[in-house]
């Protein structure tokens, strides 16, 4: 069953958060323009996340032993939507920050903590997903890279593909076979934890169709393992990839990618002397569906600080938060060419341009949209 | 469905008095008095009164079962503009069924028209807001005519002149917090309507399988789901706050929410149900006729965009983050 969306308020502890998060921001980013704040969470600087690094806010949920701030989910949830609102550069770490490591908090053996753990708080461990290959996409099940057990520790070969910064990433966690063939499905998968320097890689930026190179293929040929590259359990790795996935799809991160082009936007009505009007009533749409999204996103939050996995509401919120990501750049721009003329400053239509293009990935990362409702009706009991 | 100790109280009481079978009678004959009765002896209309004046002391987000839960019964009296009124007028409330007008006009003779009145068949007073005052007045001295299509409560409502016989209330929009309870109404009826359009899904057979199995009407089963549990959250937010009163922007969040979603979950339910959907003796359409009428009742959803964008740029800030967080749902 899905369970009903509560309205869940922050705690005080994680507003406490929020007004040095917000000032640290201004002060950086005032001088990106937001058509390159509008790349967000697919935005890149390693020095950028290192600062962050520096004033404690990455790693917030892991303990304090491991470097982290041993704070709860609603403390991301605030650094997390500041982060987006703002448009900061978060690419870098957003993966570790908010999949692998508590990944590796959760199935890791003492040393991987130990290892990977106060990395990842530092920013000198970036991770990415490895999890799609060129036969594999949306039916993830039928993974067919695979790590062999030998006497140093497992031979990996195989290609993963559109994995988000491989190229710039120190460390892949990949979903691969240990056991069976492709057509034992969900059994004899495992995540191993690749060092992407080891010899036998081969890592391929694509180009997208914005002209950025963030995703990548991704070639292992002979890779030699170490035996603790395996994360938990294995043939555990379709359970674990699961609960991952819970992490990845709850964000804010599925409803705030064309929040700086709403921004922008609302930027250039305020410049305009109207009150009423259909540019007015779709400002009020969009804020109204921001404010239940957002609602929604935070009662997820909840349900993951109060110890649950909601994989499922986390598909619903991801489906429809996505949508109107989506729908936003749609409408904004009939709005802005509703009368011919557009008297819009170049900054708005290079944002709503980069948004735009970039919306089609909204609904394809983290999950098809139509695996996503087939997520759905499986929790409302149809299959 | 919610699990507090209201929910499961108004749950059973409706169920004994508001079943679809006692809808369709009452909607026939415009008469509800057994139901009114159950529910005004069992104290839930005074449950915005204050412990002083009699009733039960309870604040908005108390009472939200309550409401949501009439609206899965398509009760068909004004129970949450009744609830409502009882709020604010205390111990002087009279004890028959109160509804809200939404808006009023005064034509040259000095009459007074109410079109199209949420409830206006089964009222016995009515809430009308002009620019110089509010008050209450008996319908038993209006010329009433039902306003809506078929199965419709509606009533277009005419008073020739003040009755002498009427209650002062204090001003305030009164509008906004009618859209409010019907927002939360809505969301009721809309999850009753995903409810049984799931069973339905669950039990209807084609080529040798429930049809819920086909990834077509999944799909359709997702996307509703996703709006009753959107709609859901948004008439919750519509009833935060600790008043008995809604926070204007939260109510407008909540009627804009509502309203937006209830066409396509009703066309979605209707899509599913096939023809045994579109009969009068199958029980959607008393859900799905409701949430039609509901969602234009008090403003359908451009009204409210409009009133949500204006505010929006009224309040000068920069980030619709903080529009959010600071002027929607600030406590």
């Amino acid at each position: 069953m899905i369970e009903t969306f509560e309205l869940a308020t922050l705690p005080a502890e994680a507003e406490a958060l929020r007004p040095a998060v917000r000032s640290f921001l201004s002060e950086a980013l005032a001088d990106v323009p937001a058509d390159v704040r509008a790349r967000s969470w697919m935005g890149f600087d390693a020095g950028f996340s290192r600062a962050l690094a520096e004033r404690g806010w990455i790693g917030l949920t892991l303990p304090k032993p491991y470097g982290g701030a041993g704070l709860d989910a609603y403390a991301r949830f605030v650094v997390a939507e500041e982060l987006l609102a703002a448009g900061a550069p978060v690419s870098a770490h957003w993966i570790a920050d908010r999949q692998s490591g508590p990944l590796i908090l959760k199935y890791g053996t003492d040393a991987q903590r130990e290892f990977y753990l106060p990395r990842i708080c530092r920013a000198e461990a970036f991770f990415c997903i490895g999890m799609s290959e060129p036969n594999s996409g949306s039916d993830l099940a039928s993974v067919a890279s695979r790590a062999v057990r030998n006497e140093r520790g497992w031979l990996l070969n195989g290609q993963k593909i559109w994995t988000t910064n491989a190229y710039r990433s120190h460390y892949m966690i990949a979903l691969v076979r240990t056991s069976g063939e492709s057509s034992d499905r969900h059994r004899g998968l495992s995540q191993v934890i690749v060092d992407l320097s080891l010899p036998g890689i081969t890592v391929r930026p694509i180009r997208d169709l914005t002209g950025d190179e963030h995703f990548c293929e991704v070639f292992f040929d002979n890779v030699q393992l170490a035996n603790d590259a395996l994360i938990g359990a294995e043939g555990g790795g379709w359970e674990q990839v699961t609960a991952e996935l819970a992490f990845e799809r709850s964000g804010p991160e599925r409803v705030y990618s064309s929040l700086v082009l709403l921004d922008e936007w609302l930027a250039y009505l305020q410049s305009r002397a109207q009150t009423d009007g259909p540019d007015i009533a779709l400002l009020g749409q969009l804020i109204a569906q921001l404010c239940v999204l957002r609602a929604m996103t935070l009662s997820v939050t909840q349900k993951l600080a109060e110890g649950g996995s909601p994989a499922v509401e986390a598909a619903l919120v991801k489906d429809l938060g996505t949508s109107f990501e989506q729908q936003l750049p749609v409408l904004i721009a009939d709005a802005l060419a509703a009368d011919g003329a557009c008297d819009a400053r170049p900054q708005l239509i290079k944002t709503l341009a980069y948004i735009t293009q970039m919306s089609p990935s909204f609904s394809l990362r983290g999950g098809t949209r139509e695996i996503l409702r087939g997520m759905i009706a499986r929790g409302l009991g149809l299959r | 469905m919610t699990q507090d100790l209201f929910g499961d109280a108004i749950q059973q009481l409706l169920a004994a008095h508001s079943a679809p079978a006692q809808v369709r009678e009452i909607e026939r004959d415009a008469d509800a008095g057994a139901l009114w009765k159950a529910l005004d002896d069992s104290g839930f209309l005074d449950a915005l009164i204050s412990e002083e004046q009699g009733g039960a002391g309870l604040l908005l987000p108390d009472v939200f079962s309550i409401v949501f839960i009439a609206g899965r019964h398509a009760v068909s009296v004004p129970l949450a503009q009744t609830l409502l009124l009882r709020g604010a007028l205390g111990a002087d409330a009279p004890r028959g069924p109160l509804t809200i007008a939404p808006h009023c006009e005064i034509d040259g003779g000095g009459a007074i028209e109410c079109a199209r009145v949420p409830f206006g068949r089964m009222a016995q007073w009515v809430l009308v807001e002009t620019e110089q005052q509010t008050r209450l007045l008996p319908t038993a001295q209006a010329q009433l005519t039902a306003s809506g299509g078929y199965g419709s409560l509606d009533a277009d409502l005419r008073w020739q002149a003040w009755p002498d016989e009427s209650l002062s209330l204090p001003p305030s929009d009164w509008k906004t917090q009618a859209a409010n309870m019907t927002a939360a109404l809505m969301a009721g009826a809309m999850e009753r309507v995903f409810e049984m359009t799931i069973t339905y899904a669950n039990e209807r057979k084609q080529f040798g399988k429930a049809i819920g199995k086909q990834q077509a009407i999944q799909q359709q089963l997702s996307v509703m789901a996703e709006q009753v549990f959107a709609a859901r959250l948004a008439a919750r937010i519509g009833f935060d706050g600790a008043s008995t009163m809604a926070v204007p922007q939260r109510a407008a969040i909540a009627k804009e929410r509502t309203s937006a979603a209830a066409p396509e979950v009703c066309a979605i339910a209707h899509a599913v149900h096939g023809a045994m959907g579109f009969t009068e003796e199958y029980d959607l359409q008393l859900f799905t006729r409701r949430l039609h009428e509901w969602r234009m009742a008090y403003g359908a959803e451009s009204e409210w965009r409009r009133r949500l964008g204006a505010a929006a740029l009224r309040s000068g800030q920069a980030r619709s983050l903080d529009i959010v967080r600071e002027q929607i749902m600030a406590r």
